[in-house]
């Protein structure tokens, strides 16, 4: 399932990327892409564990970027 | 500005003016005296300002350590400004810290300013539908609650919000958010109109024929919302170079910090100072923004004038484009004939035997019978209004009709054959000629052809200055047909007489022979090249504007049938690329320069805040030049 989420308060490119990267690395995740310059979130993950998967995400971008938010 | 950006530009202001006045202060005060050394007033004077600006970079920091992001930015430029107080540069950390946070908000301005801009290339998205009830009372409600079926009104300066066919009212339609073309076009009752066109000056009525998510203006945001995935060359270099650029330059900082010293006179402080410089500098933010944006504003760019492109991937292809391959029909033709000569036997005159064709033919729809009623109006000014008597069709030769008395024939060679019409030497034996005669006797023919769009031969002209090596025609006309056209426009091979299949075949060999480094682009009006656009290089489509097959098969789709754009897409991608190999080597050329000035003591802290956020301000604003190209 393909999904596209907003971001809020993005700040940084180099963030963009390494959130790209966390999120990519979760399991179950087939692809992500962070648009810095869109502010979207645009992620493929299986359809049955989706809401996990999505709450994994969360965690792994305040990781990266403490003040961005996902907006779902 | 956003309430975020503009307390940044408080809290920047707030911070200078202490920190301009502390300066000038301990200047004046101090003599001078204690400088570099432990100062325990000046400390705690100058962590005020430094605490103002930086108390969100700080907080980010610990957030940072406590995540174990080591390499985060505002972990970096913490470091880097303790660095500063700890080597005895008071002033000099809360400074850096402060034309750092001048830089970020700039490059936030910066970013938003252009953000806007771009989508604002793409503000064909519709607002609201005005519904029509069965009593023709109008009521506004979303795009997505209209259905197939319903009648919707728009007024003037209203955005068509679905696709549908006109049933009410005349107008006129600009059509150029989606097509880049100024000339609006005229809708009257029974015409088609296409979602995302601004109705001009009156209201009209429209029965709505498709679903808001089917409608053009979907697939097209749609389309423009996926761009961002395929990602380029360029852009890909840029992120892997960023993954290791900072760790190179954090572990450069610390080997500078450590290791020179011991060669130095074991002075610590000198070398640590240098290596806080590294510190700031490491951040790759100027790389990683600038050359995906350079891209998002070229795309942007050619949507505005109407060719979208689905990936920056496809941008980048396109620059290298050596061999375009064309589709005939519908392409570089108009697809529909044309009435090129006229050959009157003695004893007719030229409108004569042509409004003989036309009034036989007027009943018909064949695509040749409509060409010869345009034509014949165009001629003589007046429409075809006289009707045949007596008309009957004779499928696979033509027609014979009586009028005013005279007994016409009109159609091909074997028709006149089979009547007996005795044929005078020389007699045209094109396909697409028509023969006829009048009460029995031969009158003359008309030959048709399809004719080169308006512009063709100037886009070709184009393309070949542009360095395209080869052009290549690919049709399932008649040999004789497709060498007409290619002579016109100066095409160099010619494959004529190609069934669909044959088409992806010659394509395939067409790959084969082009020279490393440069791509093929197939060009194609969408209708029965899905396999050949989705095979080549790049595929094009164009008239895109309603068929979605088009939309969903080719890399590149141009919103009108022009092949003029496509060369306008070839220097916007030409542009683009330029503009982004420029912030490459700009961003990276100026941080290595201070990196190294860094290491030999010449370039302080202000020069790298400079290198890090300065840097990031200029490449984002070289970015932008990309959506005014082509």
């Amino acid at each position: 399932m393909k999904r596209n989420y907003n971001l809020e308060d993005l700040d940084c490119a180099n963030c963009a990327q390494k959130m790209q990267d966390a999120i990519c690395k979760i399991d179950g995740v087939h692809s992500a892409s962070v648009s810095f310059i869109s502010q979207k979130l645009t992620i493929d993950a299986d359809d049955e564990k989706f809401d996990d998967i999505m709450k994994k995400v969360v965690k792994a971008c305040k990781k990266v970027e403490p003040d961005c938010t996902i907006l779902m | 500005m956003t309430r975020k950006q503009k307390k940044t530009l408080v809290r920047i202001i707030v911070s200078f003016v202490i920190l301009a006045g502390e300066m000038i202060y301990f200047r004046l005060f101090s003599g001078g005296e204690g400088e570099g050394a432990f100062n325990a007033v000046q400390l705690i004077a100058y962590l005020i300002p430094y605490f103002i600006i930086g108390y969100d970079i700080l907080r980010k920091a610990f957030l940072g350590v406590i995540h174990l992001q080591f390499f985060d930015e505002c972990f970096l430029m913490t470091i880097a400004t303790i660095g500063a107080f700890v080597t005895g540069e008071y002033a000099e950390g809360t400074a850096v810290m402060l034309f750092y946070q001048v830089g970020e908000l700039f490059q936030s301005c910066a970013v938003s300013k252009s953000r806007r801009s771009i989508s604002e290339l793409m503000d064909i998205r519709p607002d609201y539908a005005n519904i029509e009830n069965e009593q023709g009372e109008l009521s506004k409600v979303s795009p997505e609650e209209v259905h197939p079926g319903d009648i919707i009104a728009v007024k003037p300066g209203e955005k068509i919000p679905l696709d549908g066919t006109v049933i009410g009212g005349t107008s006129s339609a600009d059509t150029s958010a989606l097509t880049g073309e100024s000339l609006p076009r005229d809708i009257a009752p029974g015409d088609d109109v296409i979602s995302g066109c601004i109705n001009l000056t009156g209201i009209i009525r429209v029965k709505v024929t498709k679903d808001f998510g089917c409608s053009t203006v979907s697939k097209i945001l749609e389309l423009v919302e996926n761009s961002r995935e395929k990602k380029s060359v360029s852009e890909n270099f840029i992120s892997s170079f960023s993954r290791v650029y900072t760790p190179a330059v954090v572990f450069g900082a610390i080997a500078l910090a450590l290791i020179p010293p011991f060669f130095d006179s074991m002075n610590f402080m000198k070398w640590i100072y240098r290596a806080m410089t590294f510190l700031v500098i490491s951040c790759p933010c100027a790389l990683v923004i600038s050359i995906p944006l350079s891209f998002f504003s070229g795309l942007g760019g050619a949507a505005k004038k109407g060719v979208l492109i689905k990936g920056s991937n496809y941008l980048e292809a396109l620059a290298k484009a050596g061999v375009m391959v064309f589709d005939k029909t519908g392409t570089l033709t108009k697809g529909s004939f044309e009435v090129t000569k006229i050959i009157p036997q003695k004893g007719f005159s030229e409108d004569e035997i042509l409004k003989a064709a036309a009034l036989a033919e007027s009943y018909s729809d064949h695509p040749i019978a409509l060409s010869l009623k345009e034509a014949f109006e165009k001629r003589s000014g007046q429409s075809v209004s006289l009707k045949p008597d007596d008309v009957s069709e004779r499928a696979g030769f033509g027609v014979y009709a009586e009028i005013e008395g005279r007994k016409i024939l009109a159609g091909n060679l074997k028709l006149m054959n089979a009547e007996n019409i005795s044929l005078p030497e020389n007699t045209e034996s094109g396909s697409t000629a028509v023969h006829i005669a009048i009460d029995k006797v031969y009158a003359g023919c008309l030959t048709l052809a399809d004719t080169p769009k308006d512009g063709a031969a100037q886009a070709l002209k184009r393309l070949r200055e542009m360095g395209v090596r080869h052009t290549v025609m690919l049709t399932g006309d008649s040999k004789a047909a497709a060498d007409s056209v290619a002579g016109m426009l100066g095409i160099d091979e010619v494959h004529a007489g190609l069934l669909p299949g044959d088409k992806v075949d010659v394509l395939e060999e067409l790959l084969t022979k082009k020279q490393s480094g440069e791509t093929l682009v197939f060009t194609g009006d969408g209708i029965n090249d899905a396999p050949v656009l989705t095979r080549a290089d790049i595929g094009i489509a164009m008239g895109a504007m309603g068929s979605d097959a088009a939309i969903e098969a080719a890399d590149i789709v141009l919103m009108d049938d022009n092949p003029k754009k496509i060369a306008d897409a070839i220097a916007i991608s030409r542009k683009t690329l330029f503009i982004a190999r420029q912030n490459t080597f700009f961003a990276i050329g100026v941080k290595l320069l201070v990196l190294i000035l860094g290491a030999l003591g010449a370039a302080n802290m202000w020069a790298a805040v400079f290198a890090d956020v300065g840097v990031a301000v200029l490449a984002i604003l070289n970015a932008m030049r990309a959506r005014n190209s082509g």
